[in-house]
């Protein structure tokens, strides 16, 4: 059996000045697996996030993605491989008013040559993977060229998905990503990006603290329970 | 580069702040260049007043005086020259030639000055240039002939063979009229950019004719009179004259000359070395000049600063930004030049705009000011140190621009990707 996608082994971290803010024993997220994770606000799951994309650095233990260890990496390699193996999609506000909705979605490839070259290999370039993504993502063609404000908040959601699975990265987080929509437009968008995320073959990991989205992913998991510091503090 | 495109267009997104940030660049650094521009060609066109004369003799005053009712028309001599003087220094074996200056009357604010055909010859302005007629011709026998200064005939409107009345002192109104003896306009000369076009040229015995009959500054009454047509009869020879300007034969006698000439015994006399004059000159009003340039150097500093307010004030609201550009993989370094770039972009439109706006208005501005103040603007070219001056203001703009970009460069090191405003 191959390595998982992403592997935390005794993890801790704290900022500074402040009582340690995780503690996870280990964590592991297999390839092509889609994990949610409920974790209520104040747990500790932004912080989580920033430590598996590699912009904080942990205090202890070992986050291995691909197989690579962050710890190892200086920030600018992080940075870098951060933008090559991993899509972000978050609550709100993820686009660049001032950017059409194509060239937003194909920013990570300006950052990522790996990501730009895997579009284009796919798709012949980066335009046509960013057209190819938002059309599967039910986006209308005639929006690709506005402004990315100018669209409704589950269509802005929509080519915030297809930013980040664009160039394939291994791994898309999602942050809260349906918080902003209505319940409808929540199982639909989740839907589409099963089946997107499925497609380029990347595994999904979704922190929510609406647990009634849990039953529909591979495996779910609470953050307080994996993480013992809230517990501590929690008691 | 991708950076450009993702800074015009966030600029792009401000452009009313960004516009009014070009339009306060651009309005100061076109403010320096007029000033640098108005400030050269004020010192150029004034030491290219008079050239290629060697020595300026007057009677004993100070050197800026003598040069200033010499050359430039401004001032009253406190005396006068003796005849016999003039001709003395006339004739010595050091020069080569002699223009004599009588002044004291004139035309409607415009200096009359005395003079003999020698000026049309010998003077020079400019890069050594001599006078040249736009129509008509210089004075001869007849002693109530004038030619005009270009700006004496285009401002007043005269032709040749009109026929001019001339006033007794340098007052703008003169009560005293020589209006029983007439000029005729004989010849108009070319545009000089100098005092010359200011002038009405007569001959000295025209000068001598206005006064011939005059008793203790007074004109005679009754059968004292002497009319024109008695005056031309007249040996018209002066006793006196104001000024004489002198050319040599060798430069290498000049100071031998002033030297003779200042020591003469026959009356005191002052000679001057015109070039030496006019530096002087210039450095009692360069600190105006200097002042002024100093003034504007502050109002681009001040423009500049606008520019770091106005990138400054957006940083905050623009946190969001900073983070999807991480977010997408924008490094921390890619956010400061982002927003150095923006600094750069904003002073460069400015500059460019500012240089736009100079030339258009050198292009209206030319020729009234040309006409009224006797200063031509050319549209010429960027000098080196035009460029210099501009590349300075670029080169603050880049070093104002480190400071928002050290700054978001930390913010979004601490923002990291998750920014929620």
């Amino acid at each position: 059996m191959s390595a998982p996608l992403l592997a935390i082994d005794n993890l801790g971290f704290a900022w500074p000045r402040q009582a340690e803010l995780l503690d996870i024993p280990t964590f592991r997220l297999e390839r092509g697996e889609s994990l949610f994770l409920k974790g209520p606000s104040g747990s500790g799951k932004t912080t989580l996030l920033g430590l598996i994309g590699g912009v904080q650095k942990a205090g202890r233990g070992s986050i291995r993605l691909l197989d690579r260890d962050l710890g190892s990496m200086s920030a600018g390699a992080r940075d870098r491989f951060r933008v090559d193996h991993t899509g972000y999609i978050f609550q709100q506000f993820n686009l660049l008013p001032f950017l059409s909705v194509r060239e937003n979605v194909g920013l990570p490839c300006h950052f990522s040559p790996l990501r730009a070259e895997r579009a284009r290999k796919r798709h012949g370039s980066t335009d046509a993977a960013a057209a190819s993504l938002l059309e599967h993502l039910g986006l209308p063609p005639e929006l690709f060229e506005r402004r990315a404000d100018a669209l409704s908040i589950g269509q802005q959601q929509r080519v915030a998905a297809a930013r980040a699975l664009i160039g394939q990265p291994e791994l898309v987080i999602a942050d809260e990503p349906t918080s902003a929509l209505d319940a409808d437009s929540r199982e639909v968008f989740l839907q589409l990006l099963f089946s997107e995320c499925r497609a380029a073959g990347a595994s999904l990991l979704f922190v929510s603290h609406d647990q009634s989205l849990a039953p529909l992913f591979d495996r779910s998991l609470s953050l307080a329970e994996l993480n013992r510091a809230t517990r501590a503090v929690e008691c | 580069m991708y950076l450009l495109r993702l800074a015009l267009a966030s600029l792009n997104n401000r452009r009313f702040t960004a516009l009014l940030t070009v339009f306060a660049i651009a309005l100061s650094v076109c403010l320096l260049l007029a000033v640098e521009r108005v400030r050269n060609e004020t010192r150029a066109s004034f030491a290219s007043t008079i050239s290629g004369t060697d020595l300026v003799v007057g009677a004993r005053s100070g050197s800026v005086n003598l040069l200033l009712y010499s050359v430039f028309r401004i001032g009253n001599a406190t005396n006068n020259i003796r005849w016999d003087s003039y001709q003395r220094f006339a004739e010595h074996p050091r020069v080569a030639w002699a223009i004599p200056i009588s002044l004291g009357d004139s035309h409607r604010g415009y200096r009359v000055m005395g003079t003999s055909t020698a000026y049309f010859e010998h003077y020079r302005y400019g890069r050594k240039q001599p006078l040249l007629l736009a129509e008509g011709r210089a004075f001869e026998s007849d002693p109530f002939e004038v030619v005009l200064g270009a700006e004496v005939a285009s401002a007043l409107g005269y032709k040749l063979d009109d026929s001019i009345v001339l006033a007794h002192g340098v007052a703008r109104v003169s009560l005293v009229q020589h209006d029983d003896k007439p000029f005729r306009v004989v010849g108009v000369l070319q545009r000089t950019g100098t005092p010359v076009d200011r002038t009405l040229h007569i001959s000295l015995a025209g000068m001598e004719a206005l006064h011939v009959d005059w008793q203790n500054g007074m004109p005679a009454r009754g059968a004292g009179r002497v009319d024109a047509e008695q005056a031309r009869a007249l040996d018209l020879q002066p006793q006196q004259i104001t000024a004489v300007l002198l050319g040599l034969n060798s430069k290498i006698a000049t100071f031998t000359l002033q030297r003779e000439i200042n020591q003469y015994r026959g009356e005191p006399l002052l000679a001057i070395l015109p070039g030496v004059a006019l530096q002087e000159l210039w450095s009692l009003m360069g600190t105006a000049e200097k002042a002024l340039f100093v003034v504007s150097l502050f109002v681009v500093l001040t423009g500049l600063i606008g520019m770091l307010t106005a990138i400054l004030t957006s940083l905050n609201e623009r946190r969001r930004e900073m983070a999807i550009l991480r977010s997408v993989g924008a490094r921390p370094w890619h956010i400061a030049a982002l927003l150095i770039i923006e600094a750069f972009g904003l002073a460069l439109a400015g500059t460019l705009l500012g240089l736009a706006l100079l030339y258009i208005g050198i292009a209206i501005a030319q020729s009234p000011l040309q006409s009224l103040y006797g200063l031509y603007l050319p549209l010429a070219w960027p000098s080196a140190y035009e460029w210099g001056l501009l590349g300075a203001i670029l080169l603050a703009a880049l070093l104002m621009g480190s400071v928002p970009a050290w700054r978001a460069y930390r913010q979004s090191l601490a923002d990291g990707l998750s920014i929620r405003l």
